[in-house]
């Protein structure tokens, strides 16, 4: 493996990403944490502009950094967050868990460390957005339009589970 | 081509998926964990955009894929709050270990 600039970039969004989830798991404020995974997702989403994929590239940013980062934060300041108190679970329930995961991740490893496909030339990053666009309305139009009718379906019945009651609502 | 080998990718989302899912399973706070749940589809987002450009047949099929995931998942990601606001109106805690009514 020769050392590229492409190889550079890798390490380097690899890197934060790494770091920002570590950081999720070690920070004690919830905030903190929340903040901290900002740096994954934008990460990530260089990591997909080097696999040319620009519009996901543009849509992480949006969705994740944007949207699903400052909901969880308006979810952490709308209820008690500055609970610090000590977790009922025990130290050996983790080193267990710690333990599991490990596992899974090595047995994971073993399978891909030398998945090696003889690479083809792709054109995918060519007016990138364009070839979405025409995949979605043609191939996959039927599947766009259900994705429609869940957002409409997950809209709706998030607001009539996250609205006061109505009893509750007149005594206010 | 590219000097980054595909694995590197897939190693990558193994990392982060691995960190996702401790955190979820450790983690106290609810939104954490949810947040933590939204690592471990971003990690899946990663192998779908990987092997459709290093994949056997590359095309932009996996791409579409991970759209589709990223809309499921800011969904899922807005039901899971307003169920998480709901509950805490009630019990007054987001601590996953409190919420244990149905246990007894």
């Amino acid at each position: 493996m020769t050392i590229s600039g492409e190889f550079i970039a890798f390490m380097g969004l690899a890197l934060v990403a790494i770091i920002g989830g570590v950081l999720l798991l070690n920070l004690t404020k919830v905030v903190h944490m929340v903040v901290a995974l900002i740096f994954t997702f934008v990460s990530i989403a260089g990591i997909y502009v080097m696999l040319s994929a620009e519009f996901v590239a543009a849509v992480q940013i949006l969705i994740y950094s944007g949207a699903i980062t400052i909901i969880m934060l308006f979810g952490i300041m709308l209820t008690k967050h500055d609970d610090k108190g000590e977790t009922t679970t025990g130290k050996w329930r983790k080193v267990l868990l710690f333990l599991g995961v490990v596992g899974f991740a090595l047995a994971v490893y073993i399978g891909i460390y030398d998945f090696n496909v003889t690479q083809v030339p792709t054109d995918l990053h060519v007016e990138n957005t364009m070839k979405i666009g025409e995949a979605l309305y043609s191939k996959w139009v039927i599947p766009f339009e259900l994705t429609s009718v869940l957002l409409l379906v997950a809209l709706v019945g998030s607001i009539v589970l996250a609205k006061k009651e109505d009893k509750e609502a007149d005594k206010e | 081509m590219s000097s980054v080998p595909a694995s590197a990718f897939l190693a990558l989302a193994l990392i982060l998926f691995c960190i996702g899912l401790y955190g979820a399973l450790t983690k106290r706070n609810t939104v954490i964990i949810l947040i933590s749940i939204e690592l471990m589809l971003n990690a899946a987002n990663i192998n779908l955009v990987t092997f459709s450009k290093y994949g056997i047949t590359p095309s932009i099929t996996g791409q579409i894929f991970a759209l589709f995931a990223i809309t499921v998942a800011a969904a899922e990601a807005a039901v899971g709050l307003a169920i998480l606001i709901a509950l805490y109106r009630n019990r007054k805690t987001v601590n996953i270990d409190e919420m244990d009514t149905m246990k007894n």
